[in-house]
C-alpha cells in the first residue's frame, strides 16, 4: 500500500508482482480544459504534506480491508500542471475485477473528500482562483 | 496569552501573505482562533466551511488550544 504526493509528472502504473491478483484496475484523473463553463488553461495543487500523507495512507489501507483487495497505491500531483497531465493516479490489484473496480472508485472519491489538497484553476481570461467545492 | 504556530495553505496563504505565523492569542478554542484570524487577514470562508488540524491531526473546531500547538485551518479540500 502506498500514498504519495509527487511534484513531478506521474508516469505509468507501478504495481505488478503479486500473481494471485487477476485484476489490475487503474484510474488517471487528468487536467481538463474546462470547468463549469470556463476555459481552464492550467491547474495548481497545494497540499498540507504531512496530513495529506497520513490521511492518504489511511484511505488506501482502509480500501484494502474494506474490499479485500491485494494491493492499492495512489499518487497525487502537487505544483502547477498543464492541461492533460495526470493529477491523480490510483492503481488496485485484486483477485477479481469487481472488487478492483469498486476499490479504485472508492479510493478516488475518498481522496477527493478527505485529503488536504487544494486546487487552483487558471482561466483563459487571466483570472485564477482556489476552488471551494460546495461553496 | 497562548503562543501558537499557524501554517497557511492555498487561499489562506494568499490572503495572509505568509506561509506561517507565530501568534499570541487569548482564544480558547480553534473556532475562536479562526474568528480572530478571519478578521485579521480577511479570510472569506465562514467558520462552518473550515476544518482544522492541531499538531498534525484533524481536530474539531471546538477543541481547546494550548501554548505550543501547531495549527492549520483547512479550506474545503479539492484534490483529484
Amino acid at each position: 500500500m502506498s500514498f504519495s504526493l509527487s511534484p513531478t509528472a506521474i508516469d505509468s502504473p507501478v504495481l505488478g508482482g503479486d500473481l494471485s491478483a487477476g485484476a489490475s484496475v487503474s484510474f488517471v484523473g487528468r487536467v481538463r480544459n474546462v470547468n463549469e463553463g470556463r476555459s481552464v488553461t492550467a491547474l495548481e495543487y497545494e497540499a498540507f504534506d504531512e496530513l495529506a500523507a497520513t490521511e492518504g495512507m489511511r484511505i488506501v489501507e482502509e480500501a484494502v480491508r474494506r474490499f479485500s483487495i491485494v494491493h492499492a497505491c495512489c499518487r497525487h500531483r502537487v505544483g502547477k500542471l498543464a492541461l492533460g497531465e495526470a493529477a491523480i493516479h490510483v492503481e488496485v490489484l485484486s483477485g477479481h475485477r469487481d472488487e478492483a473496480f469498486n476499490a479504485c472508485r472508492w479510493i478516488v472519491d475518498e481522496v477527493k473528500a478527505r485529503v488536504p489538497i487544494w486546487k487552483k484553476e487558471y482561466y483563459e481570461d487571466g483570472v485564477s482562483e482556489w476552488l471551494v467545492p460546495g461553496g | 496569552m497562548k503562543h501558537v504556530n499557524v501554517r497557511f495553505f492555498a487561499a489562506f496563504r494568499e490572503a495572509a501573505g505568509v506561509s506561517e505565523a507565530d501568534i499570541a492569542t487569548s482564544a480558547e478554542t480553534l473556532a475562536d482562533l479562526y474568528g480572530e484570524l478571519r478578521l485579521k487577514y480577511g479570510f472569506a470562508l465562514k467558520e462552518g466551511q473550515v476544518k482544522a488540524s492541531r499538531n498534525l491531526q484533524f481536530a474539531s473546531l471546538e477543541e481547546t488550544i494550548q501554548s505550543g500547538d501547531r495549527i492549520v485551518f483547512l479550506p474545503p479540500v479539492a484534490g483529484g
